[in-house]
């Protein structure tokens, strides 16, 4: 665990994984020990930090008890996915396979949202063993609950944008919806099976 | 009560405190770009600092109310006028039912602010207001022919006694996480560096142009949290200073973070202006 500087009110946590930066984001916020806690594929963000805490000493010295393996799975949602993407054959062919086995393999693996981006309510999803590169190209709109892989992450559109990872499939899921409470479907430790329909 | 908007200049929105707290879901804090300009305009009508006003880009605001209620202008400085009266600038002014408010083009700075007694009361999503121009949450950019709903004031304006913003001067920067992306003390790079505001800023980040910075690793880092006012280095070394809409992550190395004291400077730099950092307190 290294503490690294963010101007005055802010540290950000290198923690090397994104399983490890779910497990403390989840502690630092059932403690409230920031505003904002914000994981990241390898890091948390601790913004909003009190006067205190802002030094990292005394920052680390509050983290010392969390150990990766402290903090409880998050629930589990399972999605419904149609396997009808634009980019499905494409990503058959990468993996070697037919478009059965892209739906198969993507079925297979219990994900988990690692943290959010790009848009609200995106969540990127660990634990794909298999990749593919983004488009060249990005799309100028992707419609809202497209699947899509880019890198080893995973992904769901949850409003029409434009996109630059592989759509293998759309589910009927609302990802976002900003009058429910929680928003977002898929937030930070939520873990993710997609069911083939 | 409500506000009849008449006409709209560049862009004109409608923001309040923002909604910090909920970067983890990847929505963006938002709120007054200029905050100080925003809350000083809030306090002079008898609001709490954290109410919806308009924040106006280079003028161009006409808006008439239905009822009489107290406004203030702030921030950027231009004229304003009642029914075609001039009316001070940076304090509270009556406007009687019926009557038009207009804000001419700023003299200098880019956004000026516009409160109304009681606030503006359109609905809140997640808590605020404010329209996130990146996330595009909370009310759309507000157009001619809009009526907005005012809430009803608490309190008066309190004369004279209010403080008053901030003089401008250099960003203070501290360090950042990423420093080490780059070849050299980035902190002393930047301070000694001519930065030019380029036309391309906006309220997700004001881009900069000048020397580039010599980027030690050009290589994508995993994605991570990003601050307000966070100074982000994307491949063509060309700094860019995240404002109120920045997204809540990113791949690109944070070198440096400009004081959150400082940020409302960024808000009023119009393009081709000149930019200077220096160190802040912190090592």
């Amino acid at each position: 665990m290294e503490l690294l500087p963010v101007g005055r009110h802010a540290v950000l946590v290198e923690v090397g994984s994104p399983d490890a930066a779910v497990s403390l984001a989840t502690w630092a916020r059932a403690r409230a020990l920031a505003r904002d806690v914000v994981p990241g594929a390898t890091t948390v963000l601790l913004d909003g930090l009190t006067e205190e805490l802002s030094d990292r000493d005394a920052l680390g010295r509050t983290l010392e008890p969390w150990r990766p393996g402290a903090v409880e799975p998050g629930p589990l949602v399972e999605l419904s996915v149609t396997y009808d993407g634009p980019d499905l054959d494409d990503v058959a062919e990468r993996w070697g396979c037919d478009r059965d086995e892209v739906a198969r393999r993507h079925t297979a693996t219990e994900l988990v949202a690692a943290f959010c981006g790009f848009a609200p309510g995106f969540a990127y999803l660990s634990g794909l063993e298999v990749e593919v590169p983004r488009l060249a190209t990005p799309r100028t709109r992707v419609p809202a609950g497209s699947v899509g892989l880019a890198g080893r992450w995973c992904g769901v559109y949850p409003t029409d944008s434009p996109g630059g990872w592989r759509i293998i499939g759309h589910t009927d899921a609302v990802l976002w919806d900003a009058r429910r409470d929680p928003p977002a479907l898929l937030m930070p430790g939520i873990r993710v099976r997609f069911v083939a329909r | 009560m409500n506000l009849e908007v008449v006409e709209v200049g560049a862009s004109v929105l409608v923001q309040d405190g923002g909604r910090p707290g909920w970067a983890h879901l990847g929505v963006p804090r938002s709120g007054a770009l200029d905050a100080p300009a925003a809350a000083l305009a809030n306090r002079l009508v008898g609001n709490g600092s954290d109410e919806a006003c308009l924040e106006v880009l280079m003028g161009g605001l006409a808006v008439t109310a239905d009822t009489g209620v107290w406004v203030a202008a702030t921030g950027a400085r231009c004229q304003a006028a009642v029914d075609g009266r001039a009316v001070a600038f940076g304090e509270a002014v009556r406007l009687p039912a019926g009557a038009m408010l207009r804000l001419g083009r700023p003299e200098g700075g880019l956004r000026s602010y516009v409160a109304f007694g009681g606030g503006l009361a359109v609905e809140p999503v997640l808590g605020s207001r404010s329209t996130d121009t990146l996330g595009r949450i909370g009310p759309p950019p507000v157009r001619a022919g809009d009526r907005l709903p005012i809430g009803q004031a608490v309190g008066s304006p309190p004369g004279a006694d209010t403080p008053r913003p901030p003089t401008a001067g250099p960003l203070r920067l501290d360090p950042g996480p990423r420093a080490d992306r780059i070849a050299g003390d980035v902190l002393d790079l930047l301070c000694h560096t001519a930065y030019v505001v380029s036309p391309d800023s906006d309220r997700v980040g004001l881009r900069l142009e000048g020397d580039a910075l010599p980027l030690a690793r050009t290589d994508e880092l995993p994605s991570e949290g990003i601050v307000l006012g966070a100074v982000q280095v994307p491949p063509d070394g060309r700094p860019v200073v995240f404002l109120a809409d920045h997204p809540t992550t990113g791949g690109y190395p944070v070198v440096a973070v400009v004081d959150p004291d400082d940020l409302w400077q960024c808000a009023q730099l119009r393009p081709g202006e000149t930019v200077a950092f220096t160190r802040g307190a912190r090592r």
